[in-house]
């Protein structure tokens, strides 16, 4: 469904960023990509949606190649890509159903979006996901009221609510708690086999990545080292990934992490999540 | 602080039967509708009555145009060399007194600035000079520059008495707000070592400030440099006399060459403030 | 036991002898230029008024006071004519200052070679040139009144109200503005719901700060007759009635107290 092919960004400070990278993503794939800061990661994800422009090669999605499209289709093609971003990317000022109506905008003419008149289906539909993130209390309240895995949740909803084909994540975990983090990828992943939606997930967490993705790609220095199931990420893969590391200890950590509080995931609130800082 | 909703086991397939609303509205800004109300009804009713208290002479305008071409036409063509002599003469007593009264601004605004800080000053010392402040800010510098014009007589010294008057109040209240916002613990430090009062404030309290006390003051000497051209309309001294004589006679060209050589000078100013300001952070 | 110091014992010093040069020459070169500068202003003195200054201004304080009250009933009219012109005044600056900012901010505007310097070209003509001067230039044209105040203001205020919102459009979370344009909205959508919400807090602070200085601003403009309460003002000098000028100024002290207040609670409200 997503099609990659021989992608090359490169910086004008001479950063070679992507370095031939080919890839396929299947219609309801969650695909993890891992790999150390500076891998490119972000920057494949951002070339898809072209928020950073490819220096060369093609990326197809739904029988068009979108480094070629100028604006008008662009803004089409990226109706169909809902991204996730990092530091959520809240308009902070906003409240929460504007922000998650707002990724309606490419579908809603400027003048019904101004006065905020979205149609009845679009509305519903973010009173539905509001309600699927848990944060249907929190219709009102300005964005920057909410803490930062309510935010998350927020640009989770927002994203959906574009009905898009794909999902792009830009590390969704990286400025949550741990505990936080597992339930924001638990809500991406059944969210994404509810809608048979397929993502392309940045995350540098192998753990997580591990538990939640059904297919691992890692990233080195712009290239891809390793694609394929998230078990066979044996300690030697990883190391021509990241680097040497002894990985057996780290993986030995995070599993013993990992049992302790599964059990307790179905009864959190915010106050446990506080005593366990 | 809400307690987290919990995720339901099988999250995603959990079906309402409440109907869901069709419709949302954003909350309005102001939430007492009375007050919101209110105050829409107020602009309202006095849009209505300022506009309708305008005494357009609409004739009036429409021949004024006219004259109003002339001058673009004069921008066109500014004619610097008829005037020459005055307009130099104005200019440079504009950058004098400029120079003279922010030096001389400074100077007093910082024991006043420093007397103004509540966390400094002792109780009448911070009254009397928030008193000053308060008199330098209410009043416009062209009624000081009058006032001043009455006792001291006609040319620059009124001139630059009022604008330095005026930068009294400008940078001490700045300066007096932010020796109130310092952070305390740096100045705490240095007490801590047993400094003489004249030291603390040169290593506790100096240092933070003095960043900003440069750009406030490059900042005045652009605004001061402003008002000097003004303030020679009621003869204290400076290019405004000689502005006032263009209009007068209608010798737009000549005007419009002193408004171009005030709107350079201000960009140049503005142009080599940011470098400076640039170099000291 | 000790060691012998074969070298000098080490000095410390804030600058090097370069830059404590540079620092004196730099406090030279300003000392002279400001007795140069003193020295000019001192020549076109008369410095015999000046010696005769504190009995001037006690003569004068003498014949301010008492205040003339009962002038005040000439004056309502004027000081609702200045209360108009600065607010119109800063109405009409606002809708034209805001197309301006965005033509002079870094990340909105179209092209950064030929709109934004214009635009920055038209603010700082703006700004350079005092209300005073624009109410001069504007009654030479159209004539004396309020509408010449009125349009002298707005001209003056579009300089300063573009130039600190055009500063706040530069400094906005671009992370916020670009997660909207990622959901496919056009540009104009990206505009209202990523940048305005950003910046409506600093852009209500301006407005008001502006009307402020504008309220003060416009009672002098009727000096030069651009209407308000400073034609009085002119009238009253003209014939030495000292204790209406009084008046007059206690005035102006009354409305300048009030717009302060109303700018003070305004700007609180929207934090």
């Amino acid at each position: 469904m997503l099609e990659i092919k021989q992608l090359v960004k490169q910086y004008k400070t001479g950063d070679l960023a992507i370095n031939g990278v080919d890839l396929k993503v299947e219609k309801g794939q969650v695909m993890a990509l891992i790999g150390p800061s500076g891998a490119g990661k972000s920057t494949l994800i951002r070339c898809v949606n072209r928020l950073e422009t490819p220096t060369s090669g093609e990326i197809w999605l739904n029988g068009e190649n979108i480094v070629k499209l100028r604006s008008g289709k662009l803004r089409k093609a990226r109706r169909n890509m809902g991204m996730i971003f990092q530091e959520y990317a809240l308009v902070e000022r906003l409240t929460v159903m504007e922000n998650v109506l707002s990724g309606r905008l490419g579908y809603v003419g400027f003048w019904r979006s101004y006065l905020r008149k979205f149609p009845q289906t679009d509305v519903q539909a973010a009173f539905r996901l509001l309600e699927k993130v848990g944060l249907e209390k929190m219709v009102n309240k300005r964005a920057d009221e909410l803490s930062g895995g309510q935010r998350q949740r927020v640009g989770i909803a927002r994203a959906l609510i574009q009905n898009p084909d794909i999902l792009l994540v830009d590390e969704p975990t990286a400025s949550l708690d741990p505990k936080t983090s597992r339930q924001i990828m638990r809500l991406i992943t059944e969210l994404c086999e509810e809608k048979q939606l397929a993502a392309i997930i940045n995350i540098h967490d192998v753990a997580l990545a591990q538990m939640f993705a059904e297919r691992i790609v890692g990233l080195r220095e712009g290239r891809i080292v390793y694609d394929g199931s998230p078990d066979d990420l044996k300690p030697a893969v990883l190391t021509e990934i990241y680097g040497e590391e002894d990985w057996t200890a780290v993986r030995k950590r995070k599993a013993k992490k990992g049992t302790d509080s599964e059990v307790e995931d179905e009864s959190v609130t915010e106050d446990h999540m506080a005593e366990m800082m | 602080m809400s307690i987290e909703p919990t995720l339901p086991n099988s999250g995603v397939s959990g079906l309402q039967s409440v109907a869901l609303p069709e419709t949302w509205n954003p909350p309005p800004f102001i939430k007492n509708p009375l007050l919101r109300w209110g105050l829409l009804l107020g602009l309202v009713v006095y849009l209505y009555l300022s506009i309708g208290s305008l005494d357009v002479n609409w004739n009036r305008i429409y021949v004024g145009l006219d004259r109003g071409a002339k001058f673009v036409y004069g921008f066109m063509n500014p004619n610097f060399a008829g005037r020459w002599t005055d307009i130099s003469e104005g200019m440079i007593e504009s950058l004098v007194m400029t120079v003279t009264s922010t030096a001389i601004g400074i100077v007093i605004s910082i024991p006043i600035g420093f007397g103004a800080a509540s966390n400094l000053a002792p109780l009448p010392v911070y009254l009397f000079c928030r008193g000053i402040i308060a008199l330098s800010r209410s009043f416009q510098e062209i009624i000081v520059a009058i006032l001043f014009v009455a006792i001291f007589g006609f040319g620059p010294l009124a001139g630059v008495l009022t604008l330095s008057f005026a930068t009294i109040g400008f940078l001490s209240k700045l300066l007096a707000e932010d020796i109130e916002s310092i952070d305390k613990r740096q100045a705490e430090a240095v007490k801590a070592t047993g400094a003489p009062w004249w030291q603390w404030v040169n290593f506790g309290i100096q240092p933070q400030i003095m960043p900003r006390l440069i750009g406030l003051s490059l900042y005045r000497l652009d605004i001061n440099f402003r008002e000097s051209a003004v303030v020679g309309l009621v003869g204290a001294g400076g290019i405004g006399a000689t502005l006032n004589t263009a209009f007068d006679r209608y010798e737009y060209d000549t005007a419009a060459a002193i408004l171009i050589l005030i709107i350079g000078i201000v960009m140049l100013s503005e142009y080599i403030s940011g470098y400076i300001r640039a170099r000291v952070q | 036991m000790a060691e012998e110091l074969n070298s000098t014992p080490k000095v410390w010093q804030l600058r090097n002898r370069n830059q404590r040069l540079l620092s004196w020459f730099i406090w030279l070169l300003g000392t002279a230029l400001f007795v140069y500068c003193w020295q000019l202003v001192s020549e076109n003195t008369t410095w015999f008024f000046v010696w005769d200054a504190p009995r001037i201004a006690a003569d004068i304080g003498s014949r301010m006071m008492p205040p003339r009250w009962s002038y005040i009933n000439e004056l309502w009219e004027p000081l609702w004519d200045t209360l108009n012109i600065a607010t119109i005044g800063t109405m009409m600056a606002i809708v034209m200052a805001i197309p301006i900012a965005f033509l002079a901010a870094r990340n909105t505007t179209p092209s950064t070679k030929f709109v934004r310097p214009i635009a920055l070209l038209v603010i700082v003509s703006s700004r350079s040139i005092n209300s005073l001067i624009w109410a001069l230039l504007l009654v030479s044209i159209i004539g004396p009144g309020v509408v010449a105040g009125i349009v002298a203001i707005s001209l003056r205020s579009i300089g300063f109200i573009s130039k600190l919102l055009y500063e706040a459009i530069e400094e906005i979370d671009k992370k916020q503005v670009e997660a909207i344009s990622a959901t496919g909205a056009s540009g104009l959508q990206t505009l209202v719901f990523g940048i305005v919400p950003q910046i409506l807090p600093a852009f209500a602070g301006i407005s008001v700060f502006r009307w402020d200085i504008n309220i003060r601003e416009s009672t002098v403009l009727g000096y030069v007759g651009a209407g308000g309460i400073g034609l009085q003002l002119n009238a009253s000098l003209n014939v030495l009635a000292w204790p209406q000028v009084t008046l007059i100024l206690i005035l102006i002290l009354m409305a300048v107290i009030f717009s302060e207040w109303i700018s003070a609670k305004v700007r609180h409200a929207i934090i």
